[in-house]
């Protein structure tokens, strides 16, 4: 692993961490306007860096128990960076803390090269479910970070419109979350995230309880609306196909405690779909590192018998 | 239609066996007066305004007395969820508090306040406080954290989360408490009311004892019974009704 550290590209020039950057996708992948265009210009500050973070807690039992060990990660202004890893190895946690939402143990969030002190609408976490108000309409839920924000009301009703026609739900502005399906709801998530107008959208597995047809569908105008809005995404799945699917990057993290075990660039060209063949060979080698990840996660939960009793903010 | 005539059949038989057993006049009638006896003295108080001022007079007071409790208690309830000190201590003392009857402060409210509202009033709140702090205090620890989470997240801070998104969420977890806390609140004033000469329902109620006329006794209940009745079926239901169809519950939550 340390021999790899010398073959890290310019591109990560301060990452200590052991990277194994493997490049997928062909050379003609490389011309992706939209990547391509945005990897150009480097800015000196990253858009979010985290720096030699630490997380750990103690569980029920009393001990002590590392979550995420020295994480070093930098998300540029417009990327999308995609985290996988099994569950369990913090994944979601680590979007909780750039959120700002929980504290790390150590190290430090900035953004634009500035600390994370606590949970700010310059970025939005984005549930894997239940994350919207149930009290509230659909317009309502929309309009709700604005309203925090001080907005008047005619021009929270005129963003609240535009972002119901970007995520394509004009027509269910009044209706009730319980009231929509759950490719829907996911929809209404992202618009009332985007509403807020964050640097950075922080999505934390949105799709994963959503059937095939409904993710895909979502996929597709998750990458339209990344490339209409250039935000910067980072995208929390266990799923590695989607990943590389979405990701301009994707990073993937080791089981407990959480490391970062190897980047991978992908410069497949967009827009992409979950059945190319490039995606699938992506998605094959990173597979293949995660594998190892999976097996030793299956061995704690083996030879425990049980699954050690964990905090839930600490399982991805 | 099924069920009211359920509703029929059942008041018309109680109706019937109590019309019977006056009309048998096994008691004296000043003792067991008949549905008609009573329907005059409803008659009467209204006529006389008796009943309007003595429903007024208490109302206000059950609505001044349950609007502070509903206020301190979301306070209480809250700080109590919220801080773990706070539910180590205070959190076994106000659930055997709750086992106290709330007339058992009207010693202490006579010394500390007089002979007066204030007294009643105390007694209204030491009744309601109770269980609208613990309903609260409940509701806060049922309420999917995500909610709080995602408020902060969105912007909402101090008393922008709790009342846009800590309450709003927590509602359906406490509306059964809320509801039991205008019981309880109903229940001390009239009693606090029976034992002072004040003008409420609880007085004329007493009055009607003191002058011997059970009529008058049983109108008084009745009206006690229908406005608990009412503002049950009419605030609560229709709160209960309106979270449902907003959070697409299936049962009262």
């Amino acid at each position: 692993m340390n021999a790899n550290a010398q073959n890290l590209p310019a591109r990560f020039p301060i990452s200590p961490e052991p990277l194994a950057p493997t490049r997928l996708g062909s050379a003609r992948g490389r011309v992706a306007p939209v990547s391509a265009g945005r990897r150009a210009i480097a800015p000196a500050v990253a858009k979010v860096e985290l720096s030699e973070i630490c997380l750990s807690y103690r569980t029920e039992s009393g001990e002590r128990l590392l979550a995420l060990d020295h994480i070093n990660l930098q998300v540029q202004t417009g990327e999308f960076v995609c985290i996988v890893g099994p569950s369990g190895c913090g994944k979601s946690t680590l979007l909780h803390l750039i959120a700002g939402l929980h504290r790390q143990t150590s190290g430090e969030v900035l953004v634009d090269g500035k600390s994370v002190q606590g949970p700010g609408t310059d970025r939005i976490l984005i549930f894997q479910e239940h994350g919207l108000f149930p009290w509230l309409a659909v317009g309502q839920n929309i309009e709700f970070g604005m309203k925090m924000k001080g907005l008047n009301k005619a021009e929270r009703e005129e963003k609240t419109r535009y972002y119901l026609r970007l995520v394509h739900l004009s027509k269910f502005e009044k209706s009730y979350i319980h009231q929509l399906s759950g490719g829907m709801r996911q929809r209404v998530a992202i618009a009332r995230a985007l509403a807020t107008e964050p640097d950075v959208l922080l999505m934390d597995e949105p799709f994963a309880a959503l059937d095939a047809q409904t993710r895909d569908l979502l996929h597709d105008e998750l990458e339209r609306i990344w490339s209409e809005t250039g935000r910067t995404i980072i995208f929390v799945t266990h799923n590695v196909r989607e990943a590389v699917r979405l990701g301009n990057r994707v990073i993937l993290l080791t089981f407990r405690p959480g490391r970062v075990k190897s980047e991978f660039p992908v410069d497949l060209p967009r827009p992409r779909h979950l059945e190319d063949p490039d995606v699938a060979r992506a998605a094959r080698q990173v597979l293949d590192e995660l594998r190892d990840e999976i097996n030793s996660a299956l061995e704690v939960e083996y030879n425990a018998g049980v699954k050690p009793s964990v905090d839930p903010r600490a399982e991805a | 239609m099924k069920r009211a005539a359920h509703y029929l059949i059942f008041y018309g038989c109680l109706f019937g066996l109590w019309t019977l057993l006056a009309e048998l006049k096994i008691w004296p009638p000043y003792l067991f007066p008949t549905p008609w006896g009573v329907a005059e003295a409803l008659f009467a108080g209204f006529n006389d305004h008796t009943y309007w001022i003595a429903i007024r007079v208490s109302m206000q007071r059950v609505l001044i007395g349950y609007g502070i409790s509903v206020g301190l208690g979301m306070v209480l309830g809250l700080g109590v969820a919220s801080n773990t000190f706070l539910e180590e201590t205070m959190g076994g003392l106000l659930v055997s508090l709750q086992s106290l009857p709330s007339i058992c402060w009207w010693p202490l409210a006579l010394l500390w306040f007089g002979l007066n509202q204030n007294a009643i009033l105390f007694v209204v709140i030491m009744g309601s406080l109770l269980s609208v702090t613990l309903a609260m205090e409940d509701g806060r620890k049922q309420m999917p954290k995500i909610f709080g989470q995602a408020g902060r997240n969105l912007g909402a801070t101090g008393f922008k989360l709790f009342w846009y998104v800590l309450l709003p969420a927590s509602l359906p977890f406490i509306v059964s408490g809320l509801k039991q806390g205008w019981a309880f609140a109903w229940r001390s004033l009239i009693t606090a009311e029976m034992l002072y000469l004040s003008l409420g329902l609880g007085q004329v109620l007493m009055m009607g004892r003191d002058l011997n006329d059970m009529s008058a006794v049983i109108a008084v209940m009745i009206l006690i019974v229908a406005i608990g009745y009412i503002v049950d079926g009419v605030v609560f239901k229709g709160m209960e009704r309106r979270l449902q169809n907003k959070w697409g519950l299936t049962a009262a939550a």
